[in-house]
Formats: structure tokens, C-alpha cells, sequence
């Protein structure tokens, strides 16, 4: 759909993920490490889970629709699982590793607290996540033409984007409370991630209704934010004193 | 610290590679969901000559525009002034293919490029795309040579002519001929496109991109000029057109030794010739029926019929037949011929050559009177008008007890255009051009892709299978083999054989009714078949014997196109089969014929064919020797190296990289530049919000941060 789309969609998709990059994690160099092997533990089980989609596909009757349907929609649930499996193995490492830097810093702390860990580790998997939803349709998205002519909507590329943003970061806060969840020990919280992630994961199955995913799964990153934030240290009182602190600012100057 | 770095650095590596293996397996199904590939495309492409370059165009990274049917006059307003969605894809039903309309066209920019409908319903009563005179330039007449009868000025050829072929269009011009994919197009632009109550149609909008980007430009000079650069100077020279080039078919009475050229001691021959080619304002689109399919196959006829006299009582003289490639384009062929006679680089020489007779377009006769047509200005000379009043003698007596009619058009007429007028440009000899057409042509369809088998009412009765309709002898079977059994009676007795040995000499209708089938409807059938080498019948549908009709366009040659030109192939195969004799060679020594001592290379030329077809499936091929040999037909201008000259044919096809169509939905602009402005407003937003966030962590986040030794 030319180059106007391809920017949209491209800034649309990646925006944020860009800003927290540039203004959070840039700076230093730990999170860009932990960031890229959180990106990396995301596709690692991508990998597994589409060889065994493959495999699943290969063995089975081509021609078959509904089966062929049906194990999309088991590989679907299947690499949901395995991901979060993978996010489980990363925070196993990074605890590892925490203990590491720690023993080697100077004032035997560690430099990188484990609830910026779990941020940075969710928006590698999120940043990840979003290149592969996204890139294939954006190389698309440089011709003249628009999904259409077979009967599906048109504003596939818009709808995809605005997917692809959600679930950047939705990995995000995932990320933040199942660290947080295996932290205290909390296994209701981990189970409750893997189970928004299934639903996300199914409603984005809703073809061809695929626009009206979108409200329910912003919804839920809504909500996912709002747990992340209390997560990771933020209160209502913090929200209050950052009020009065503008204000008060406000008004002094 | 050192084992974080080292598996940070495993995990790159690992990150690419992965990255690399998942983006070349996966296919794009996206634009499977945008796409529809049209795969039958017949592109008009770009042909250049000395001056000027013909034919059509589109942009490098082809041409998009909206679709809409051209089937009415106000269809074209709404194209050409009042439609709101410029630049459109016309997809023009048949009707509306001509002169005015494309000229109108062409000289809009609100046109994107055309696709014709080609089919029967619709179709104009007459339709030539050539232009009035065909090949005006290069004939005999000309400004220094009687000027009165040259550009046609006393008879026009091709009256219906529109000269569309030979104009020059910026935008892609393609020809929609599978009907089932012109029913996907309509689909789309019906289901899309259509307007409602007047009321302009709402985006998404069906649209079309043609691509057919072509190398060269300008004309013949130009082009040639920056290959010769590209081939001297560049490591990967890049080609730009190549010349127009087949072969000329001959073959003769007498068998001529090939190795010895220049003039042949007392060997005074007969010239019997005809076209090989045609062609149409699409690539590689030629059915070239009664233009050119008329003369071969008469031409074959006569050569059938001749062919058992002449071993037994042979005549005086020899008689040459040849068959000329690349008439259509300024007569590659025949100029070709003449310039290695006169350059003694043939086997004969012009001065071998007593008189000649040419077989112009004689298909539509219609029962009325077969036109024999000579050239005035050479008459004028004594010995000349002498020798031609004594061939239409010869004609004419040999005409007696056929049921063809004579005539003569008028004495100032000029010859129409054929090779026989090359011959005179370089040597005025007797000689006589047959054909069913005083003034003008009675084809209606000159050069156009309509000039097929119903042109020529040869037409089939229903329920017939393959095999039967191949030899089923239709009327114009009938009255080509009566012409045929004319014509090799008028040879005979020109070439000074005896009166009594005529009644001898016909065309067998059989014959001419499976050379009609074969190069007027289907290509792929036994009798061609078992004519053709094994390995072309084994190939099947890749190689020459694909399905349908021949195409009668000269190409550009063996060395550029894949397998040799069908056409070119047919002829010197059905004459090895017509005129030679079987030997009990084997295939290696058919292949490589010097090292039998019996047999002379020199003389024949040996071929390895497969037979009919037995029962049980197995072929037993073999061995033929015949006098059946390849010249080849490439405009002298380009062995001269003079590129813009106006003596010889100076035609060149442009070369290109992909040649395609594909259909697919547009959006609004104002849908992309919400897109982008919302794309926009994200990223702002988001860098705006985090950079606040970021700033403010400390306060936000403010729970004491946790003992990095929590044991888990």
C-alpha cells in the first residue's frame, strides 16, 4: 500500500518499543545485554515450537482444512507454553547471573535490581515478538496493493500494527509481574499470565472478525499495566506525590 | 562478568542465523492475500529500426492504474475526462481496439496502460493494425526508381490498414486471450469497481500493474551503439536488442552443392518463393492465415506434386524453391539472399537466375480468378516483357482442365508488396507474383491476430476427433491443391519440361489438408510428429510442439530463444519428408554423415526422424537424406555494421527482464495518510510518556529496591 503505510504501520508497531529503548535502556549496557538474550530466548522458542508446527503439518493430510486449521490453532497454544517456559529458563539465568554481578561489583550489590531485569527481559521478548508479527507484513505493505480482493478487510495492515503494539507490550508487563509472581513465590500470578497469554493468543485466532480482537486485547493491556506498575514498586501513594510534586512545583514557579 | 559476555556473544551469532533461517523458509502469504497473478500475458513489446522505435512501454517498476471496461462511448469520458480515480487500467473490449481510440489514448495521461479483449464478439468487420503500404521503403519502388508507383501511390495494399503496429505507446498495451482470466478481471472490477446510481465507486478499488519495462531506446543506431559499449568496456556486458533473425528454408530439383559458391557453370534455375512470416501488433502473435499459411502450404503442395517428375524425366532447367523468413519486417529474408548472391557467397548467383515465381496471399479466391501480377517498370525492357509474356503463356496453358481462372491486372500496375521485388532491385528478371487480389488485399485482417483459420473458411465439422480432422479435406484443401497442381505445372513447363509428362503432376488434397490442419489449427498432431526428430516429439509441450497453432513472428533466433523457430523447423522437416529418401543410416551416422563414404554431405543433408507412431507405442526412427537446406535470414545492414541504413531491413527487438500482470485492491489516499498520521502521533506520544516516565522513576517507583542476594 506505498510508502506512507509502510511508515504508518512501522511507527505505529514499534513506537513505543523504540521510546522505552532510546529513553530507558540505551544508556546502559547490561540492559542492552539482558535485553538482546531476552530477544533471543523468545525465539529460541519460536523455533522449537514452530518445528514441531511444522512437523505436526508435514505428517499430516494437506488437503484436510479443518485439521490443518485445527493444528494452527494447536501450534498457536503450544508455542504460547513454550514461551513462557522460556521466560521461566530466563529468569532461572538471570538469577544466576545477578549472583555473579553481584560477587564482582564493588560494593557487592548488584548493579541491575531484578525488577529491571524483569522489565528489560519483557521487552526483549516483546520487541522480538512484534519483528516477527510484523516485519513479513510491512515488507508487504511497500506494494500498491491492499489485502482485499479476496474478501478480507482492508485494514489488515492497521489492525496488524496495533496488534503487534499491544503485544509488545503486553510481553512487557508479563514480564514485570511473572518475575515478580516467581519472586514471592506466587504461582497463582504465573498461572494467571499464561493464562492472558493463551486468550491473547486465541483471540487473535478471531478470522475474520481480526478488528474486533483489538478492543478486548487492549483491554488487557490495560489491566496487565496497572499489575505491572503496582508490581514494580509503584503505589498509589507514589502517583499522589508525583501530583502534588508538579503542582507543587507548579506552583512555586 | 566474562561468562555473561561470551554467552551474550554465542547468542547473537545464534540470533542471526535463526533470524536468517526463519525469514527464507517462510513464503509471504500476505501477498498470496493481496496478489492474483495473471500467468497468461501477451505484452506488446518494443521493436526499434533505423529511425524510429515502435510499439510499447511501461515504467520500470511497471504501471498501476484503477480498472475500468471500455464498452461504451461514455465509458471513454468517464477514462479520459470525467472519472474521479486517475490513472486507469482499461481493460477494452474488442470493438473498441482502434485508431481513434488508441490515438486518444495515447495522448492522455489519465491512462495507466490497455488491455485488449481479444475475442470473435464485437470484432469490426475488418481490422489490420500494418499500415496502407506495407514495407514501402525497401521495395522495389522508390523516389529514384518510378516514383509514380511508389508509396502507393497508384494502388493501396491494405486499405483497412490502421498502422497501429507502427506507433509508439508510453504505457503498456497487453492481450487478455484466456477467457477464464478475463472472467477473474471482470469479477473484480464488478464487485469494486462499478458504478452505483452514476455516483463515482467507493475505495477499495480493483487495480491493475502491468510490467513490461523495455532496454532500448531511441532506434536501431542508438541501441546498437550502447551494446557495442556495454560489450567492449563491461565485465557483465548487458545487451540491449537483438536483430531480427531466423532462417530461409530451400531446397531444389537438382541437388546444389552447398560447398561451392558464386555463380554454378550452365545451371539456369527457376525461382519458385514465398513468405515464411507474419506478425501482429502483440509479441509473438502471428496466425498469419491466409498472409502467409495460404502461400506455404501451396508452395509445399506444388513442391509434393513436382517432386515424382522430376526424378523420373527431370527438365532442363532446375527449379529452386525457397522460403523466405522475415518479409513481414522489410524483407530480412529475401534481401538477405539476394545480398549473398550478389556478394557470390550463395550457391547460385543472379546470374543463374532464368525467371521466378512468387506465391503471394491466395487463399481467399473464393472460386473467383487468380491474379498474376508483374512488375512494369522492368517489362519496359524488351527481353524482359518477352520472357514474362511467355510465363503467363505457360500459366495460363497450364491452367487447362483446372477449374482456377486467370488474369492480368493492368500493365502500369506495380508489383504488390513481395520478395520478387528485392530480386528486381538487384536484377531485372522475368517474373510473375500470384495471388487472389487485383488492387487491394482481400484480407480483411492483413498482420492482425484474426487472420486465423476462419479467416480463410477452413473450418471443421463438429465431433470430429483429431486424427480425423487432420485429414479431412475441406474446400479451401480443394482449391489450394488445384493452385498447387497449377503452379507445378507452370514450373514444370518453365523449367522446359515436356507438355506430355503434365497431366502427371497434381497436388494431392490429402496432403494439403494436413498441412492446412497442421499449421492453421494444431501443431501437435501424428503426421507432424512422426516428421520431427525424437527428441522434439519427446519433449512434448515444451519444446516447438506445444498445443494450438503455430505463430508465424520471426523471432529472434536459436541463439537467443530457446528451441529453434517452430515454424522454421516444420517446413524443413516436411520437406525432408516430401522430397528425400529413406537411407538405412544409423543415428550417428545420421548425425555425423562425412565419415560414410557413400553419402555426400555436400549435396543433401541428413536427418534423423521418428516415423509414424506404431500401435504398441514404440517408434522406430530413420535416417533421410534430402537437398533441403537452412540460409541464414539476417538483414545485411547488421554484417555491414551500418545500422541506420535505409536500403536494408534494420529491425531489432528490444530486450527486458520480466514481462508480467497482476491485479490487487487499492485504498484511499486519505486511508494512507491516516496511516501515516496516526504512525506519527504513536511514536511522538510514546517518546513524549516514557521520556516523562523515565524521568519521574525514581518517585514512581519508589518501594526499596530488593537485596540482589534473595535466595529463590
Amino acid at each position: 500500500m506505498t510508502l506512507a503505510v509502510f511508515f504508518g504501520c512501522a511507527f505505529i508497531a514499534f513506537g513505543p518499543s523504540f521510546a522505552l529503548f532510546v529513553f530507558t535502556i540505551a544508556k546502559d549496557p547490561l540492559r542492552v545485554i539482558i535485553l538482546i538474550a531476552g530477544a533471543f530466548f523468545w525465539l529460541l522458542s519460536l523455533l522449537l515450537s514452530s518445528l514441531v508446527w511444522f512437523i505436526a503439518i508435514k505428517a499430516s493430510n494437506s488437503q484436510d482444512h479443518s485439521l490443518q486449521r485445527g493444528l494452527l490453532i494447536f501450534g498457536v497454544f503450544f508455542s504460547v507454553l513454550l514461551q513462557e517456559v522460556f521466560r521461566f529458563a530466563y529468569y532461572r539465568l538471570l538469577r544466576k547471573a545477578n549472583e555473579g554481578l553481584a560477587a564482582i561489583s564493588d560494593d557487592d550489590s548488584s548493579a541491575i535490581s531484578v525488577r529491571q531485569m524483569a522489565y528489560v527481559a519483557g521487552l526483549g521478548f516483546g520487541i522480538m515478538s512484534g519483528a516477527f508479527s510484523m516485519i513479513n507484513i510491512l515488507s508487504d505493505s511497500l506494494g500498491p496493493g491492499t489485502v482485499g480482493i479476496f474478501g478480507d478487510s482492508q485494514y489488515y495492515f492497521i489492525t496488524a500494527a496495533l496488534m503487534t503494539l499491544a503485544l509488545t507490550l503486553l510481553h512487557t508487563f508479563w514480564g514485570v509481574v511473572f518475575f515478580e509472581g516467581c519472586e514471592k513465590s506466587r504461582w497463582w500470578v504465573i498461572a494467571a499470565v499464561v493464562g492472558l497469554h493463551l486468550l491473547v493468543a486465541g483471540l487473535s485466532l478471531l478470522n475474520p472478525l481480526y478488528e474486533g480482537s483489538l478492543p478486548p486485547v487492549y483491554g488487557i493491556m490495560l489491566l496487565m499495566g496497572v499489575w505491572a506498575f503496582f508490581s514494580s514498586g509503584g503505589s498509589l501513594n507514589s502517583l499522589n506525590a508525583l501530583c502534588t510534586r508538579r503542582k507543587a512545583e507548579a506552583e512555586s514557579s | 562478568m566474562r561468562k555473561m559476555e561470551h554467552l551474550i556473544s554465542i547468542n547473537c551469532v545464534k540470533l542471526l542465523i535463526a533470524t536468517l533461517f526463519y525469514t527464507c523458509v517462510l513464503s509471504s502469504s500476505v501477498e498470496q492475500k493481496i496478489y492474483v497473478e495473471l500467468n497468461n500475458t501477451v505484452p506488446c513489446v518494443r521493436l526499434l529500426n533505423a529511425t524510429h522505435q515502435i510499439g510499447c512501454q511501461s515504467s520500470i517498476s511497471g504501471d498501476t492504474g484503477v480498472l475500468h471496461v471500455l464498452e461504451t462511448e461514455s465509458d471513454l469520458d468517464w477514462i479520459l475526462s470525467s472519472g474521479p480515480h486517475p490513472p486507469y487500467m482499461v481493460i477494452m473490449e474488442t470493438a473498441f481496439f482502434n485508431r481513434s481510440v488508441m490515438m486518444r489514448m495515447k495522448n492522455s495521461p489519465r491512462v495507466a496502460g490497455v488491455a485488449v479483449i481479444v475475442s470473435k464478439t464485437g470484432l469490426a468487420d475488418h481490422f489490420s493494425p500494418h499500415t496502407t503500404c506495407p514495407n514501402q521503403n525497401t521495395g522495389l519502388y522508390s523516389e529514384n526508381n518510378a516514383p509514380e508507383l511508389a508509396n502507393c501511390n497508384m494502388t493501396v495494399w491494405n486499405p483497412f490498414g490502421n498502422g497501429l503496429s507502427y506507433e509508439d505507446f508510453s504505457f503498456p498495451v497487453f492481450a487478455l486471450k484466456d477467457e477464464n482470466q478475463t472472467q477473474v478481471i471482470r469479477k473484480c472490477y464488478e464487485d469494486h469497481n462499478l458504478r452505483v446510481n452514476g455516483s463515482a465507486p467507493r475505495y477499495p478499488l480493483c487495480a491493475m500493474q502491468l510490467f513490461s519495462h523495455m532496454h532500448a531506446v531511441t532506434d536501431t543506431v542508438t541501441c546498437m551503439r550502447r551494446t557495442d559499449l556495454q560489450n567492449r568496456f563491461s565485465i557483465n556486458p548487458e545487451v540491449l536488442c537483438d536483430p531480427l533473425s531466423d532462417f530461409n528454408v530451400w531446397t531444389s530439383t537438382r541437388p546444389l552443392n552447398s560447398s561451392a559458391k558464386g555463380h554454378v557453370a550452365d545451371e539456369s534455375v527457376v525461382i519458385a518463393a514465398t513468405r515464411l512470416d507474419g506478425r501482429s501488433f502483440f509479441w509473438e502473435q502471428a496466425p498469419a492465415a491466409e498472409g502467409t499459411v495460404s502461400g506455404i502450404v501451396t508452395l509445399l503442395a506444388t513442391i509434393q506434386a513436382l517432386y515424382p517428375v522430376t526424378r523420373e524425366a527431370p527438365p532442363p532447367r532446375n527449379i529452386f524453391f525457397t522460403f523466405f523468413q522475415g518479409e513481414a519486417f522489410d524483407y530480412i529474408g529475401s534481401s538477405k539472399m539476394v545480398y549473398d548472391m550478389e556478394k557470390n557467397d550463395f550457391v547460385i548467383d543472379l546470374n543463374n537466375v532464368h525467371s521466378m515465381l512468387e506465391i503471394g496471399q491466395i487463399g481467399l479466391r473464393r472460386g473467383q480468378s487468380l491474379w498474376m501480377h508483374s512488375d512494369p517498370v522492368s517489362r519496359r525492357n524488351t527481353s524482359v516483357d518477352t520472357e514474362v509474356l511467355n510465363l503467363m503463356k505457360n500459366v495460363n496453358s497450364a491452367a487447362a482442365g483446372l477449374s482456377v481462372k486467370l488474369d492480368q491486372p493492368s500493365f502500369s500496375q506495380p508489383l504488390p508488396p513481395s520478395s520478387f521485388q528485392r530480386f528486381l532491385r538487384a536484377k531485372q528478371i522475368p517474373g510473375l507474383v500470384l495471388a487472389d487480389h487485383n488492387t487491394s488485399f482481400n484480407n480483411r485482417y492483413y498482420e492482425s491476430m484474426y487472420d486465423d483459420a476462419e479467416n480463410m473458411n477452413v473450418t471443421y465439422p463438429p465431433n470430429l476427433s483429431p486424427d480425423e480432422q487432420l485429414v479431412y479435406e475441406t474446400e479451401e484443401a480443394k482449391s489450394l491443391a488445384e493452385v498447387a497442381t497449377l503452379v507445378a505445372r507452370s514450373l514444370y513447363m518453365q523449367a522446359g519440361g515436356e507438355n506430355s509428362r503434365l497431366s502427371n503432376i497434381t497436388a494431392d488434397p490429402k496432403i494439403v489438408a494436413q498441412l492446412l490442419y497442421g499449421f492453421l489449427v494444431q501443431k501437435n498432431n501424428s503426421w507432424f510428429r512422426s516428421l520431427l526428430p525424437p527428441e522434439v516429439t519427446k519433449k512434448g509441450d515444451n519444446s516447438i510442439l506445444s498445443s494450438g497453432p503455430p505463430q508465424f513472428y520471426i523471432g529472434l533466433g536459436p541463439r537467443i530463444h530457446g528451441p529453434v523457430h517452430s515454424v522454421t523447423r516444420f517446413v524443413q522437416y516436411i520437406l525432408a519428408n516430401l522430397t528425400g529418401s529413406v537411407t538405412n543410416l544409423t543415428e550417428s551416422q545420421c548425425q555425423n554423415p562425412s565419415e560414410v563414404n557413400t553419402e555426400n554431405k555436400d549435396f543433401f543433408s541428413y536427418f534423423w526422424v521418428s516415423g509414424p507412431a506404431s500401435v504398441n507405442g514404440t517408434e522406430e526412427p530413420f535416417c533421410v537424406q534430402a537437398s533441403v537446406r537452412l540460409s541464414k535470414a539476417v538483414s545485411p545492414a547488421f554484417e555491414l555494421l551500418q545500422y541506420g541504413s535505409r536500403d536494408y531491413s534494420t529491425w531489432t527487438e528490444s530486450r527486458w527482464k520480466s514481462i508480467r500482470a497482476r491485479i490487487f485492491l487499492v485504498a484511499s489516499r486519505e486511508l494512507e495518510m491516516l496511516t501515516l498520521g496516526v504512525g506519527v502521533a504513536v511514536l511522538l506520544l510514546s517518546l513524549l510518556v516514557t521520556y516523562f516516565i523515565s524521568s519521574k522513576a525514581e518517585l514512581l517507583f519508589s518501594s526499596a529496591r530488593e537485596t540482589p542476594t534473595t535466595t529463590y
